[in-house]
């Protein structure tokens, strides 16, 4: 009952604030094909909607369209430009997505806009660790065993190999899973764990019921309809599989905000001209990052979906947020 | 006018948000300064920049063009950002000019696809658009490799500074300088003598450290001079009609332009690494 109360409300509020860019964006008609398309607001009705591309309003098509060209460009310098930003910080939130997962040994893991890898590959090694402690266990829990208990081990340690875990990278787009395979190769992780799928979050190529986790990390700002890739999130999971995110969120202190507002509009486009050679990619990052919901709203859209248990973690002040929740 | 005026106002005021962006989320949502639209801003390409982005970008620039002297973007974001004073000069001076004067109103651009090769190619040899082919071929370069202007605030400055880097391929057949390192710099302290703008000056000081000593000294006994010289006293590169000059002789356009011609002669087969 509250959260149909919720959704109609955040369904108006939603209105008014497409209706309410739409009226002050009427301004900017005059001058500029974006005009016409900022016009188109108030076609609400008929069907053609527009959603926000950062601050530039843009009809809903469009926006998958300037993404993917965004990412396209920044592919090749997304690592690189990743620790220049956030001054390596951003290893510091993977690794706590990670503890927060703490994945055991045979689990199965989607990461969606996972492009470069970069939560595989943590999954992979953590995983890989796990299983080390477990047979370091194993091997000191049994006292001198006879060898016939020695070479039944050595045939059971075979069949539990790291093929067990699966970690499944999907993205939109072929460039950040290109790199993301060159990284993989260049660190020499084996291929056998690991598949790179190319998907769109709104309309995942997987069956129902496949995943125990599934995450996305600094993806979901990116998707047109983030209720869409929440309801497929969910539907892909196993019974008791969890959704985990990371994004960008609200700060909440309000002298870290202002040093952040300042620090992301007039740093990061003018790090992204000189590492990556591309001020709008990174001037529609900062931007898309203030238009994404807040913690409680974000919490609030994936209790719609119909996750149970949903927290969140406030990380760096809540520059980051850590979203999670279970299928049940 | 009031249309300029309006736009300087919303930029201003876009100014002013972006420090209070939390408060001002739905206001700057409707100004139209950063959207991918090349409409946007005072001309195609235009990016609207505050003075602490346009000191951040000139060091990270200089800092990235030092590291790497092929990253062409960067060398042109420098210039951008740090030559204010040295574009309104230079634009004062092609003002002052008839011919400048009439440069700025045509706007004029050197691409390929305003260039007629087949006409220049049968000009005979010794005309200024004949020697110009020559240099394209012998180097192999393209007058379309040149970055467009973003960072500079002012669209009459902005056609200045495009104009300054697509007369830069003609400066070289006017000095008889081949594209190789030390034909470069040579080109390098004849620009920084004649506009004055700060990165050919970080250009010509710095590029002489990529040079072997047999090339040092020519360009500090010879070449050097000789630039800094011609580019003192010569007649304001940017002020003249390159386009309706193409049969004029080399030589006679050398003389008008008060342009010795070079002491050394280099080839393009000097390409050899320096």
């Amino acid at each position: 009952m509250a959260a149909s109360v919720r959704l109609l409300l955040r369904l108006s509020h939603r209105n008014i604030n497409v209706a309410a860019a739409g009226g002050s964006a009427r301004p900017g008609c005059c001058w500029g094909p974006t005009g016409p398309s900022s016009c188109r607001c108030f076609s609400d009705a008929t069907g053609d909607r527009s959603t926000h591309f950062g601050f530039e309003t843009v009809p809903e098509t469009e926006k998958a369209k300037r993404v993917y060209k965004v990412f396209e460009n920044v592919a090749q310098k997304y690592d690189v430009m990743n620790d220049a930003m956030s001054l390596g910080i951003h290893r510091v939130w993977k690794d706590m997505l990670l503890r927060a997962m703490h994945p055991q040994p045979g689990v199965r893991l989607l990461d969606v806009a996972g492009g470069t890898g970069d939560i595989a590959f943590r999954f992979l090694e953590y995983v890989q660790s796990q299983q080390e402690r477990q047979k370091r266990r194993a091997a000191r829990s049994t006292q001198t065993p006879s060898w016939q208990d020695i070479s039944t081990n050595y045939s059971t340690e075979d069949e539990d190999g790291p093929q067990e875990s699966k970690a499944v990278v999907c993205d939109i787009n072929k460039e950040m899973l290109k790199v993301g395979k060159q990284k993989a190769d260049s660190m020499g992780i084996s291929a056998a764990g690991l598949s790179w799928v190319v998907g769109d979050a709104e309309e995942l190529p997987f069956d129902d019921d496949q995943f125990d986790i599934y995450t996305i990390a600094f993806g979901i700002r990116n998707v047109t309809h983030i209720d869409q890739a929440l309801q497929e999130a969910l539907r892909v999971l196993k019974p008791g599989g969890r959704f985990m995110c990371l994004e960008f969120s609200k700060v909440t202190n309000p002298v870290l905000a202002r040093l952040y507002d300042t620090y992301s509009f007039q740093m990061i486009p003018v790090l992204g001209e000189v590492i990556a050679g591309d001020w709008k990619s990174y001037q529609y990052l900062v931007e898309s990052i203030r238009k994404f919901p807040d913690q409680e709203e974000f919490k609030g859209m994936i209790e719609d979906a119909g996750f149970y248990c949903v927290h969140y973690h406030n990380l760096t002040g809540g520059v980051v947020a850590l979203h999670s929740g279970f299928k049940l | 006018m009031s249309l300029c005026a309006v736009k300087g106002f919303q930029w201003l005021r876009q100014r002013q948000c972006v420090l209070f962006s939390k408060v001002c989320v739905h206001q700057l949502h409707s100004s139209p300064g950063f959207t991918d639209s090349c409409y946007d801003g005072l001309y195609p390409g235009h990016i609207h920049t505050t003075p602490i982005q346009k000191a951040l970008l000139a060091v990270g620039s200089g800092v990235a063009a030092l590291q790497n002297p092929y990253r062409h973007d960067m060398v042109a974001v420098l210039g951008e950002t740090t030559g204010h004073l040295a574009l309104i000069n230079l634009r004062d001076r092609m003002k002052n000019d008839p011919e400048g004067y009439t440069i700025l109103t045509e706007r004029p651009r050197i691409r390929l696809s305003t260039l007629d090769l087949s006409k220049m190619a049968s000009l005979p040899d010794g005309s200024f658009g004949r020697e110009y082919l020559r240099f394209l071929e012998d180097n192999h370069v393209t007058p379309d490799s040149r970055a467009d202007v973003k960072f500079v605030d002012n669209e009459e400055l902005a056609y200045v500074m495009q104009r300054y880097r697509e007369v830069h391929d003609l400066l070289h057949t006017l000095l008889g300088m081949p594209t190789n390192m030390l034909g470069e710099v040579a080109v390098k302290w004849f620009e920084a003598a004649q506009t004055g703008l700060p990165m050919c000056a970080l250009g010509a000081v710095l590029g002489p450290l990529r040079l072997n000593s047999s090339r040092l000294q020519s360009l500090f006994t010879s070449l050097g001079p000789w630039a800094l010289q011609n580019g003192r006293r010569s007649r304001c590169i940017l002020s003249i009609f390159y386009e309706r000059r193409w049969e004029q002789n080399l030589e006679d356009l050398r003389q008008e332009l008060n342009i010795e011609p070079p002491p050394v002669i280099l080839s393009a087969a000097n390409k050899r690494s320096t």
